[in-house]
């Protein structure tokens, strides 16, 4: 029999809105049992908060998690800072975790900082890797700072539990197993509506509906564009490419389009299976939101482009030129595949 | 209508270099500017002061270069600038940043109410956005992060309706007052300050508050003391493994696409021929959430 009170908890924030898990939860889900290899009497267990969302254990198990600790309550129908702040940190309290890792979505980095407050402990803000110390047994949480420039591994010696948040995509996605099943704990929140400052009274949807961080391919343009104009030759590449269309900063700031394309550090990171940085010098704050992309290719001019430094291809010429051939030879392969 | 902003002064990240050769960061040169979010919610106080009357009272925590950034403000258009500056602030962490701030801010409550409180989403040199919820969390005070627009403020019925920025969209919150704003730049968009506030600037000497003047800070809570995370180590990130590059003069313009589309096809990242079929991610919400 395991002395519940001596196991090292790796805990991971299940977020979820809506009764859906969101997918930052299993990447997290997936760092979280590597790091339990590496950390000797060690388990990794889920944090589940909401109203009607037992179900979403079920797929913790199966990410991974041995156990979820769940607070199902009406008040945690939908996202407010001072009603999960509270519920988490009661848990950590009560069962004292060793690591605990939340996503770095809009939702957790308003929780994140809430809870390690509450519970006085260190919080390391979107890392982009996680590891043991292999001698001090602790968590060692790197992250970019300074716009990128520079990583920074960073330690929380004394206070537990050690915390971070990592964006979505930086981590792969586990396989999950379809067999496996955990043990359920729930705890009660002592909370009324009353107590609650805040209230929802409306939700205005996002149209357009892009989400850039979860696409296959995406076809970025920076500066080297030009123009405005220039959008609409990417646009045409990635609706055939049946992917969606990235940025620069630059573009974004020159209002040329919006935010919502926005790669970089502060704009998305992204993990697309094909890159194409067209007329993308690559400075840091745009490489890091798009280095961990599976096959870059770089069209510039600048033969000297950092950009050239991180792709898988390069190509030294005139975007102008190189898309839409681009276009061409794709639509002929599409056209060969349909005649055979 | 009282506001009280909390700033940060920054080195301007997007001009950071990297030494090629020791792969340390070059500072030197680097200008010093108001965390850019920062700007924007010194300008809404200054619009809420407008529209409501009342004062605008801006801290930093920071360097005695800080006052810079605070004389700044005054040509904003605050009031009452407070720079808490001291060597045991050295090096504090988030944790430790936001029990000075949240002290800071009791002391001015004592002096008289506080209607809202506003800060930067984050600041662009930690990128952290972890101050904010920390000081609302300290101060027991209601939270809302990355505020896009205020609908309605009624600083008599104590209530505000404030637009929340998510991903998937916009929450319309209904929140009681005094609370914290975490803004976005939408918030309010940053005007030319009028003459008259650049000439009190020119003249204005924020005030200066230490560790232990006019507030006694717990000094196990402050600077490196007070902070449970340390930097471990810090490096230059290691390069992607770079692939070739080809040129366009040397090759031309179809054999450098054909190589391009041969070598995607060849990593196995895409199929290119079926790729066409599959359907483009642009669901609001189905790919985020599994």
């Amino acid at each position: 029999m395991t002395d519940e009170a001596a196991v090292k908890r790796i805990w991971v924030f299940i977020e979820q809105e809506e009764g859906r898990a969101h997918q930052v939860s299993w990447e997290l889900m997936g760092a979280a049992t590597k790091l339990s290899q590496e950390l000797e009497g060690s388990r990794v267990e889920g944090v589940l908060l909401g109203y009607n969302v037992a179900h979403i254990a079920e797929e913790a198990y199966r990410y991974g998690a041995s156990r979820v600790y769940l607070i199902d309550d009406p008040v945690l129908e939908k996202y407010r800072n001072l009603p999960y702040s509270i519920g988490a940190s009661q848990l950590v309290q009560k069962y004292k975790p060793e690591i605990f890792l939340i996503g770095a979505t809009t939702l957790g980095r308003d929780l994140g900082s809430s809870i390690a407050t509450r519970v006085r402990t260190g919080l390391t803000a979107d890392c982009t890797e996680l590891a043991i110390d292999p001698n001090l047994k602790i968590l060692a949480a790197t992250r970019p700072t300074f716009g990128g420039n520079l990583m920074a591994t960073i330690l929380c010696r004394t206070h537990r539990p050690q915390m971070a948040t990592v964006r979505p995509r930086v981590l792969p996605l586990p396989e999950p197993l379809p067999t496996a099943t955990g043990e359920l704990i729930r705890e009660p929140l002592d909370l009324s509506e009353d107590d609650i400052p805040v209230q929802h009274v409306g939700f205005i949807p996002r149209t357009g509906g892009l989400n850039i961080e979860y696409a296959d391919v995406i076809v970025a343009g920076g500066r080297g564009l030009g123009s405005p104009d220039g959008i609409k030759l990417l646009e045409e590449l990635a609706n055939l490419l049946g992917g969606v269309v990235g940025v620069s900063r630059p573009l974004v700031d020159a209002g040329w389009i919006s935010y919502e394309h926005q790669v970089g550090q502060t704009g998305k990171t992204v993990r697309p299976k094909l890159y194409i940085a067209a007329g993308i010098s690559g400075a840091v704050q745009h490489r890091v939101g798009m280095a961990n992309s599976d096959f870059i290719l770089a069209i510039n001019t600048d033969p000297n482009a950092p950009i050239f430094q991180i792709a898988s291809l390069g190509i030294v010429g005139d975007l102008y030129e190189v898309i839409p051939e681009l276009i061409n030879q794709v639509k002929a392969i599409h056209q060969g595949t349909e005649r055979s | 209508m009282h506001t009280v902003v909390a700033i940060k002064q920054v080195p301007d990240t997007t001009n950071v270099r990297i030494n090629p050769e020791t792969g340390t960061l070059i500072r030197e040169g680097v200008p010093a500017i108001i965390n850019p979010y920062d700007l924007h919610a010194v300008e809404l106080a200054v619009r809420l002061k407008e529209r409501f009357g009342g004062k605008v009272t801006v801290i930093t925590m920071g360097p005695p270069k800080a006052a810079e950034a605070l004389i700044e403000c005054v040509e904003q258009g605050a009031d009452r600038c407070i720079l808490i500056t001291d060597r045991k602030f050295a090096a504090a962490d988030t944790l430790a940043t936001s029990y000075v701030l949240a002290r800071a801010i009791e002391a001015l409550q004592e002096e008289g109410p506080i209607d809202l409180y506003l800060f930067g989403l984050q600041a662009i040199d930690g990128d952290t956005a972890q101050v904010g919820p920390g000081v609302a969390t300290r101060l027991n005070v209601p939270l809302i992060t990355y505020a896009l627009h205020i609908e309605s403020i009624d600083p008599e019925a104590r209530v505000a309706v404030v637009h929340r920025k998510t991903e998937r969209g916009i929450e319309v919150l209904r929140t009681r007052l005094p609370a914290l704003l975490t803004v976005l730049k939408e918030i309010a968009p940053v005007q030319r300050a009028p003459l008259a506030n650049m000439i009190r600037a020119a003249r204005y000497k924020p005030e200066v508050w230490s560790s232990t003047d006019p507030v006694a800070f717990d000094q196990a809570q402050i600077g490196i003391r007070g902070s449970p995370t340390v930097v471990g180590r810090a490096y230059t990130p290691a390069p992607r493994q770079a692939g070739d590059v080809i040129r366009v003069s040397e090759l031309g313009l179809q054999e450098c696409v054909r190589r391009a589309l041969q070598n995607i096809q060849a990593s196995g990242a895409i199929d290119l021929a079926s790729i066409a079929s599959a359907k483009r991610p642009t669901d609001g919400n189905g790919g985020e959430h599994s």
